[in-house]
């Protein structure tokens, strides 16, 4: 018998008294046990999400707003441009202002476009990198594969965000996106990764970025910056 | 009505003007009040401390004698919480189990029964002082009466209720908590007290009487100003 | 009483009369307070959201074995080596053979309590191996030589100061007293790590059955460097942490963030399905996920107490409870604090040599209140005490409740032994506080109530019969 046989085998046994539904405890009124099969009835937060989580408003609009205010409280920039020329300009006045000399990118087509407009030393993570190099960088920027207005948060894999590391081992991470890339919520972004890469295309990495890297582990008080980017800027357009 | 009051030992030894108060408060809205002195303890204390048995032969009389009352109503969330919420759960199983249910669905707090079952907020009462109140815990969470003391506290006459910022916080006392863990309920409570000295009250006002005994205690021993006293000592003042 | 207990009554004794400890506990909580419930506010219904939140957790716990089979079958497809540990010990060899096998040197681990549980930085390095923790409050703790005082704010009981001195001193680094500044600090220093090291050790905050994915919830950004650079990766996680679907998550990565530290969102919430795919640029050649039992089937075979094994580890129940707030993290002795630990350690390590958590707690209820998946924590804390009693009951604590219960079952001898205690406590005085004080426990720092002279009892049964409708109108 294998250990995996054993901890399934005590997992069986243990499961053959079901256990009372959750919230069954309150006043008055002992637990009843719940048969196995009524264990699909349950409510899941799969489904049930949206009731629940923050309201978000109905239109694309709203939904920018919010996601905006959203980012003003996380400390993520957001810059929304007319069109991809005046995007890659509001890169390159960043580029400016911070004094940039390299950055990382990958062959995202709106981050690739926007990177290459800068005109400086760049790395490409997309033929593989050196990761003292990538290290090095002032910036890695990237694409996502939306924005989430509810939390202010950006969605990306190692697909649309150029592998594992770009978007978080220099210290400032650029979004590049298009403003119909928002979705309204939570729920909204795991529907869109199912179309996106269901059920056989599965990036290895899918992260939720919500805001720059941060810690309170000192006397509870905010640092931006623990180990990932410092900052973290998304430009609209 | 016939309102069945079940006075527990602690209030019952140390604190009768609860009682007295809630049964002039009762029957001056025109009930009628039974009081089963042959109850003496609903068995929390040896319940809490994991000695079961002994806490149902406890129970049992309670649950016999109060079988065929109406609304029991009783003064500490505490005891309260035992026959209404942890009666069902000690029988469970057992062959008392639906008598435990049963009772549980007639089982009332006092400042609760008063303000959702007879809908009546304001007695009449006037005290011209500052108060602050504690949520005794079972009262809060184990019966959900956040509301009603502060219902009852709104319509006296004179009285400004400052609220206290450790309000829903546990006081310490916690039945033989409080004296097999000594040094943690002694420094619960001196959080409590710090922060309804803060207030400037001049009462602690609660509807448990048993955190009450515990915080007067402390504050006695501290040489605090700050009094004591029920909720329901409070509502028969004019 | 057992060595766990004595330790547990010493620290509590020592800590409640530290001040500056309990304000400190204080102050932290205060600010995580004022983070947390305007952010739970905002949910458009938090209650409905707990209720949902516990259903999925008991859908997925109740048919455990066939989720875990389903991660397993996805997470193999895309080339994931899953392991299966029941012990400890078990674990800890399944993550040195990985190890060796790689002839690796260098390791660097992200937050991971499970390895706390199996200690296994102490294995690691006294095997040779460089092991460095790379969460910033790990890695203080790490160099002072201390486990994590709370699990998800590891070194809360610790001043700028005693940071910046453990800095100087591990690290030759000059004195701040500025957070920041000393989180560079750290940030120089681990930076290196990461990419130096060969292995990468994290931990999991949910196993996602239907995509074979775990979730890995931070703020700082070092799982992600953890799971990014290094060519091997290994997760060790409970076998419990499993939900069902993946969009479960859209419900329970802000529950957590907003339970756990007020926020909408932690800063990385990260699914991982695979070691570096075809076609990927960089991530581990190998991911190792290390399932973990030890002792939670025990647990699991409990029905009354099995939704404990619910928990998120957001750590709310810490921090509303009164007894961590005055006691601290190290007072309990676990590698889970709080209600959530007094209550599994029993099963996870022995109900004997733990049951003492479970009767340090007032039953105030706050920790079921704020649980974000419902846990009936008080409630379980009686039930393991009821438990402790019915294997082995105390010997002289068994004859005071026997006694009690034949006092009180009999209301003549209670009243009797009523007017006894009127009598004597005018001589409470000459022995109170002092050892012969019999109820020293109590007036050590509270003066004792007095017992009244007229009992509630004496009084109805005296007073005049008159019926109710006479009385209205006015006081009796």
């Amino acid at each position: 018998m294998t250990e995996r046989d054993k901890i399934f085998s005590r997992i069986r046994d243990a499961l053959k008294t079901a256990s009372p539904k959750p919230g069954s405890h309150h006043l008055g009124h002992h637990p009843t046990a719940q048969q196995p099969d009524s264990l699909t009835a349950a409510r899941t937060a799969a489904s049930g999400a949206r009731d629940w989580l923050p309201s978000v408003g109905h239109t694309e609009a709203e939904w920018i707003t919010l996601f905006t205010k959203n980012s003003f409280d996380l400390r993520t920039s957001v810059i929304v441009a007319a069109d991809a020329g005046a995007a890659h300009r509001q890169l390159r006045a960043l580029s400016e202002a911070e004094g940039w000399a390299r950055v990382a990118t990958h062959g995202h087509g709106i981050a690739a476009g926007a990177s290459a407009a800068l005109g400086l030393n760049q790395i490409n993570t997309d033929g593989g990198y050196d990761v003292h190099a990538l290290e090095r960088c002032d910036a890695g920027i990237s694409g996502c594969d939306a924005l989430i207005a509810q939390t202010g948060s950006i969605l990306l894999t190692t697909r649309s965000g150029g592998g594992r590391a770009l978007s978080v081992l220099p210290p400032h991470h650029v979004v590049i996106a298009r403003l119909d890339q928002m979705v309204p919520d939570l729920p909204s972004a795991y529907e869109l990764l199912h179309h996106t890469y269901g059920p056989a295309q599965w990036p290895s990495m899918i992260t939720i970025i919500t805001g720059p890297s941060r810690t309170g582990d000192i006397e509870r008080i905010l640092v931006l910056g623990a180990h990932g980017p410092k900052k973290l800027t998304v430009i609209l357009y | 009505m016939k309102i069945t009051l079940f006075i527990p030992c602690f209030i019952d030894a140390i604190y009768p003007k609860v009682g007295m108060a809630m049964v002039q408060i009762l029957e001056k809205l025109g009930h009628t009040i039974e009081f089963p002195g042959e109850l003496t303890c609903c068995g929390q204390p040896p319940f809490n401390s994991g000695y079961w048995p002994e806490a149902r032969r406890l129970a049992r009389p309670v649950l016999k004698r109060l079988e065929n009352a109406g609304a029991i109503v009783i003064g500490s969330g505490s005891c309260g919480a035992m026959l209404k919420s942890f009666y069902p759960q000690l029988f469970a199983g057992e062959p008392e189990e639906a008598a435990a249910n049963a009772l549980s669905a007639k089982c009332f707090e006092f400042s609760g029964f008063l303000v959702n079952q007879l809908g009546v907020t304001d007695l009449g009462a006037s005290f011209p002082h500052k108060v602050t109140f504690h949520d005794g815990c079972h009262g809060l969470r184990e019966m959900l009466g956040k509301q009603p003391p502060r219902e009852l506290l709104k319509h006296v006459r004179g009285l400004e209720l400052v609220e206290m910022t450790e309000a829903e916080t546990c006081c310490g006392f916690g039945g033989t908590f409080a004296t097999k863990f000594a040094s943690i309920s002694t420094a619960m409570g001196e959080v409590k007290c710090a922060s309804a000295a803060e207030t400037g009250a001049d009462y602690m006002v609660s509807n448990d009487s048993s955190c009450l005994m515990h915080l007067k205690g402390l504050l006695d021993r501290q040489g605090r100003p700050l009094k004591t006293l029920h909720l329901a000592e409070i509502l028969v003042q004019s | 009483m057992t060595g766990n207990a004595t330790q547990f009554q010493n620290d509590a004794d020592r800590l409640t009369s530290d001040l500056t400890h309990r304000q400190r506990i204080q102050s932290a909580m205060t600010k995580y307070y004022a983070a947390r419930y305007p952010r739970q506010a905002i949910f458009r219904d938090w209650q409905e959201g707990r209720q949902t939140a516990a259903e999925t957790k008991w859908a997925g716990i109740n048919e455990l074995d066939k989720h875990l089979a389903e991660f397993e079958k996805n997470a193999v497809s895309r080339g994931t080596s899953v392991h299966w540990t029941s012990t400890s010990e078990q674990a800890r060899q399944v993550i040195v053979d990985i190890i060796r096998r790689h002839n690796a040197q260098r390791i660097v681990k992200s937050k991971v309590m499970t390895s706390e549980e199996i200690h296994l930085n102490q294995l690691l390095e006294s095997l040779g191996f460089e092991v460095v923790e790379s969460d910033l409050g790990e890695y203080i703790q790490q160099l002072k030589n201390e486990p994590p005082y709370h699990f998800v704010f590891p070194c809360m009981h610790l001043s700028r100061e005693e940071i910046s001195d453990l800095f100087e001193n591990h690290l030759g680094t000059a004195q701040t007293h500025d957070p920041e500044a000393l989180t560079m600090i750290a940030r120089d220093v681990l930076r290196k790590k990461y990419i130096e090291a060969d292995i990468g050790i994290t931990g999991a905050n949910f196993i996602v059955a239907e995509t074979g994915m775990i979730s890995i919830t931070e703020n700082e950004g070092n799982a992600r460097l953890t799971a990014a650079l290094p060519r091997v990766m290994i997760t060790l996680v409970g076998i419990e942490k499993i939900l069902p679907r993946l969009a479960d998550l859209a419900l329970f990565l802000p529950m957590l963030a907003t339970a756990g530290t007020g926020q909408p969102l932690t800063c990385y919430n990260t699914m991982y399905g695979g070691p570096r795919q075809p076609g990927e640029v960089d991530g581990p050649e190998e991911w190792h996920v290390v399932f973990l039992d030890n002792n939670r089937t025990t647990l699991l075979a409990d029905p009354e107490q099995r939704d404990a094994l619910h928990c998120i580890r957001c750590g709310a129940c810490l921090n509303v409870c009164p007894i961590f707030k005055n006691v601290g993290g190290f007072s309990y002795g676990t590698t889970y604090q709080g209600p959530i630990g007094s209550v599994i350690t029993p099963h996870l390590r022995g109900l004997q040599d733990w049951k003492h958590l479970s009767s340090a707690s007032s039953l105030c209820g706050a920790c079921t209140e704020t649980c974000p998946v419902k846990i009936d924590l008080h409630h379980h804390l009686l039930h393991n005490r009821r438990n402790a009693v019915a294997e082995k009951p105390g010997r002289l604590e068994s004859l005071l409740w026997q006694g009690f219960t034949f006092l009180m079952k009999r209301p003549w001898l209670y009243q009797t032994g009523l007017r006894v205690g009127r009598l004597l406590q005018p001589l409470h005085g000459l022995v109170k506080g002092d050892i012969l004080d019999p109820a020293r426990a109590w007036t050590k720092s509270r003066e004792l109530p007095e017992i009244a002279p007229v009992s509630f009892r004496d009084y109805w049964k005296n007073r005049p019969l008159v019926s109710a409708g006479d009385r209205k109108g006015g006081p009796p």
